[in-house]
């Protein structure tokens, strides 16, 4: 084979290569790509039905009810605006707290509470992620 | 020559990307709180200097006033000490003072050895009072109208610049609901 | 007043910097054989007053000068001794002083070895070393001062995080900057080569010692860091692919093609634009990493408080630095290609396809990690990338690779094929799918499609690795260090890919809520929860719980999970026990008091997980043992050289 044909194929299979890893990376992307919606956006009804997303607001003060004995716990997420009460059956990290800023990972149930499948808490000192920081200032400006 | 610019190239459009993006990041210091707008918390505090008349929120009502919250084991409020002292001395604003979390024998000694900007301080030795006006961490400050509506709030050390360009224009604002 | 002094020698070091880099660069250019002379000097000079402007700032930590900001923000008198120190890179500005510390040891260490180089050549790279070591002292004396004061003094500190009061984290960041900062060495003599416009291929043989051993340190640092978060952040998690993470990963797979792409341009002269390309990024990486986690445009789980004002001056620091080289790599390479051929099967197919490979998995890492910025710029909303497409997409173009890793090690170089080395890589996989599938389907049950092949490739890996060592063994033939060194590392790669392949596919976790004496079960395990009682500490108080571990009704072990609360910054922390083990670790955490006498406990079971850094220590081994053959063969070469010519003059300045 000559230097040149193999090197047309090295190119080939390079750019085939690259292709292809793309392609699935992308793929990948679309499928497991999580959006971001705050109460109030999804008391506007902008997310789909079924869709995970995640949350994120405020824990609203004196929200946090416990199931005694159980890890059920429920909360209500606010961004000063609108609120949205989630169901979490977990164990809550340790920086969650009452007025603190959190984000949520779940799906909007029938009777528009979100079940959550994970809560996050930041290792900040200001407890505020910066998503819901930016979206509780425009909500304030709003 | 071509293909050895692409390097370059790419680099470039990265940092375009990296600078837009640092210029969206939000500024944490000037969080809105969900207080703001609304009256301020009630509460009733023991006061530092004198424990037989305890520090009520009402008092705060019929002027404008700066609440502070603070410890002695907080840097930071170490760093706002002398921009409190400098307030007072403008004496255009009481400053009351929230001390969170703290020991009130640190907290008097304290005051005795920087000055005393505070009108009247009242302990808050369990952080519930803190927590109902959504401290984060100290120092913070609040601005409270004669109505005992909370109309501004700042995060972190209290500076001259913010001083002059947050809390004074809004003092001259008439009172109402947001700001 | 002693303070100032560490201020007043950072000052010193600052102009040490512009020193060397003026003198390193423009003393060869300009012919100038005493500028030239003049570089080293500089470059011990900075070292001196970075050390002392560290032992201060160390001093200032363990005799509780709360008069310095920093230390009054980051330490505090009742934390113990040994972590007062550490608290030294605790934050942002300490750790800048860390990142420059590093860097002149690494500086000091180049002008020790770099006897037997050119002198133009290491001055040169001397000078672009003092390039970046200028810009990051100007960045930390103009906007992170670690000795700014604070007047008056406060009567006490803040308290050091508590997730960072832990004997792993005081060695994760320096371990993990001796492998970040390492690559400005090869930068540096990549760009001195580039400057240099030459057309050989020494410099390959230069940049090698230096890439592997950053490579190695770096290894160890983010296998550090993955147990330290194991641990210590309570919930078992090894790998989360955080910004952060990356940052340091990104670097790593990149030094990782740079090495083999080392090789073949060292023996054969091939790819030199495509090394000096690498070497620029892997450097490049680690400065783009350090940029991200402070300037506050990621969201981390563990990046420093955010300032986007620093952010710019980084960007500015990152234009000169990486751009600079990117216009002396698009001005120079057209000069340094290479064009001899080479077979199919040959040793340089193999590794041209690993570090394409590697340069595909670190983009496709850095397209993830970068995505959310991306996306809010073009206003395309706030997206979040996690492991749901990291995982599948990083093994792409890693699984290929793995499973070539076994032939490509006994690829003959240039003419192709295996030579001898065929029939025990056959017999050798044979071994491997019988161990493998052995363990997939017999030992641990319910796999993942994907589990077999890892731990059939991971074994392959491992016993190709010893084909080599063995035969040498047999025929009674030495084992020089660097194909020790190789061997090594691979079987460290083979390991790491065996102990991934399970943890992913059979780990279980469960979240429970248990009053004392409730118990549960975990795959072959039954955890009970006993209750606990309050306990102090020296700077915190909390509650530990006592969980035992019984399998079939025999004792396993009994842990001790920890709830704190750090007294000054009244943080909550989660101490998770672990009973660690080769075969599996088995960890319980506390949640909650859930009321009803209940705690809320998070209980797992982790098979082979140990082997994940197990892997990774072994792999940075083989680079140490291939860094220290050479040295010795080296020196041992240059003796007899001198030996046998004495009477020659030594290498004179170009």
């Amino acid at each position: 084979m000559t230097p040149r044909r193999r090197r047309l194929l090295w190119v080939l299979g390079i750019v085939a290569g690259v292709a292809i890893a793309t392609g699935l990376a992308l793929r990948a992307f679309q499928q497991n790509v999580m959006l971001y919606f705050d109460p109030s956006r999804v008391a506007a009804g902008e997310v789909k039905p079924g869709q995970r997303f995640r949350l994120g607001g405020l824990v609203e003060k004196g929200s946090v009810r416990r199931t005694a004995g159980s890890l059920a716990v429920s909360f209500v997420v606010t961004d000063l605006k609108h609120e949205v009460p989630v169901r979490f059956d977990s164990v809550l990290p340790d920086l969650f707290r009452e007025g603190a800023g959190v984000v949520a990972h779940g799906r909007l149930d029938a009777s528009g509470t979100f079940v959550a499948d994970e809560v996050l808490a930041k290792h900040d000192e200001k407890y505020m992620p910066p998503e819901v920081a930016r979206s509780l200032q425009q909500g304030a400006s709003r | 020559m071509n293909r050895f610019l692409l390097p370059l190239a790419v680099f470039v459009l990265l940092l375009a990307v990296l600078l837009v993006g640092l210029r969206r990041a939000p500024d944490k210091s000037i969080l809105p709180s969900p207080l703001i707008g609304k009256p301020a918390p009630q509460f009733t505090l023991p006061n530092l200097f004198d424990n037989t008349s305890p520090l009520q929120s009402d008092s705060l009502k019929g002027h404008w006033s700066l609440v502070n919250v603070w410890g002695t084991w907080c840097v930071e409020c170490r760093a706002e000490h002398s921009v409190l002292l400098q307030i007072k001395q403008e004496a255009r604003v009481p400053i009351i003072g929230i001390d969170w979390r703290d020991h009130d024998e640190d907290a008097l000694s304290w005051l005795a050895q920087l000055g005393n900007p505070y009108q009247r301080v009242g302990t808050d030795h369990d952080g519930k009072v803190a927590i109902d006006w959504g401290v984060y961490g100290a120092p913070e400050s609040f601005l409270i109208d004669p109505a005992g509506t909370v109309v501004y709030k700042h995060i972190g050390p209290l500076t001259m610049p913010v001083w002059q360009h947050e809390f004074l224009p809004r003092l001259s604002r008439p009172a109402g609901p947001g700001a | 007043m002693v303070v100032e002094l560490g201020q007043f020698a950072l000052i010193l070091a600052l102009m040490l910097a512009a020193a060397q880099a003026f003198f390193g660069l423009a003393g060869p250019a300009l012919d100038r054989p005493r500028w030239l002379a003049a570089a080293p000097s500089a470059a011990c000079g900075q070292f001196v007053f970075v050390a002392l402007a560290v032992a201060v700032l160390v001093h200032a930590f363990v005799t509780d000068d709360f008069s310095v900001r920093y230390v009054a923000v980051n330490s505090n008198s009742a934390l113990p001794l040994f972590y007062r120190v550490t608290a030294l890179w605790g934050a942002h500005e300490g750790s800048m002083l860390l990142w420059i510390l590093v860097l002149s040891v690494w500086t000091i260490a180049f002008v020790a070895s770099a006897r037997h180089l050119p002198a133009a050549f290491a001055a040169r790279t001397l000078g672009i070393l003092g390039v970046v070591s200028f810009c990051f002292l100007l960045f930390t004396l103009t906007t992170s001062n670690p000795f700014a004061r604070l007047i008056p003094a406060a009567p006490d500190g803040n308290d050091l995080n508590p997730i960072l009061q832990d004997p792993a984290f005081a060695v994760h960041p320096p371990i993990l900057y001796m492998g970040y900062v390492g690559f400005s060495v090869s930068f540096a003599l990549g760009c001195a080569a580039m400057i240099e416009g030459r057309r050989d291929q020494q410099w390959a043989r230069w940049m090698r010692p230096w890439t592997v051993m950053a490579w190695a340190f770096l290894a160890c640092g983010i296998a550090l860091g993955s147990w330290w978060a194991y641990y210590e952040l309570g919930w078992g998690g090894f790998w989360a692919w955080d910004p952060v993470e990356n940052a340091s990963f990104m670097p790593w797979l990149v030094g990782t093609a740079l090495i083999h792409s080392l090789a073949v341009t060292e023996k054969r002269g091939l790819f030199k634009s495509w090394t000096l390309l690498l070497a620029v990024t892997a450097f490049s990486l680690s400065l783009v990493g350090t940029f991200l986690v402070r300037s506050g445009v990621l969201v981390s789980v563990h990046s420093f408080a955010a300032d986007p004002s620093r952010g710019v001056f980084i960007l500015a620091l990152l234009a000169v630095m990486i751009g600079g080289a990117l216009v002396l790599y698009a001005w120079r390479a057209p000069r340094m290609q290479s064009a001899v051929g080479f077979d199919l099967i040959s040793r340089e197919s193999f590794l041209l396809f690993n570090n394409i490979l590697l340069v595909i998995a670190a983009a496709v890492v850095f397209g993830g990690t970068l995505a959310p910025l991306i996306a809010d710029t073009l206003g395309l909303g706030a997206l979040s990338v996690g492991p749901p497409y990291f995982n599948p997409s990083f093994l792409v173009p890693v699984l290929p690779m793995l499973a070539l890793v076994a032939v490509g090690m006994h690829a003959h170089w240039r003419r192709g094929g295996l030579g001898d080395a065929g029939r025990p890589l056959l017999y050798a996989l044979g071994v491997a799918l019988l161990v493998g599938l052995g363990l997939t389907f017999g030992v641990f049950a319910h796999p993942l499609p994907l589990t077999p092949i890892g731990a059939v490739v991971g074994c392959w890996i491992i016993l190709a690795a010893l084909i080599d060592p063995i035969d040498r063994w047999r025929r009674h033939l030495p084992l020089p260090a660097s194909v020790a060194g190789m061997s090594i590392g691979h079987i460290g790669l083979g390991v790491f890919v065996l102990g991934i392949s399970f943890v992913q596919s059979n780990s279980i976790e469960r979240d429970v809520a248990l009053k004392p004496g409730q118990s549960v079960s975990v795959g072959a395990y039954q955890f009970r929860y006993d209750g606990g009682q309050s306990i102090d500490g020296p700077n915190y108080e909390g509650f530990r719980g006592q969980v035992s571990v019984t399998r079939n009704g025999s004792p396993v072990t009994v842990l001790h999970p920890e709830k704190r609360r750090y007294w000054v910054q009244g943080t909550v922390q989660t101490t998770a026990a672990i009973a660690p083990g080769v075969s599996r670790d088995l960890l319980a955490a506390l949640g909650d008091d859930v009321g009803a006498g209940a705690w809320s406990l998070r209980l797992q079971y982790r098979p082979l997980i140990r082997l994940v850094w197990i892997g990774a220590l072994i792999m940075a081994l083989g680079g140490v043992t291939a860094v220290i053959g050479r040295r010795r063969r080296a020196r041992a070469e240059e003796r007899a050289l001198a030996q046998h010519s004495a009477l020659a003059p030594p290498d004179a300045a170009r």
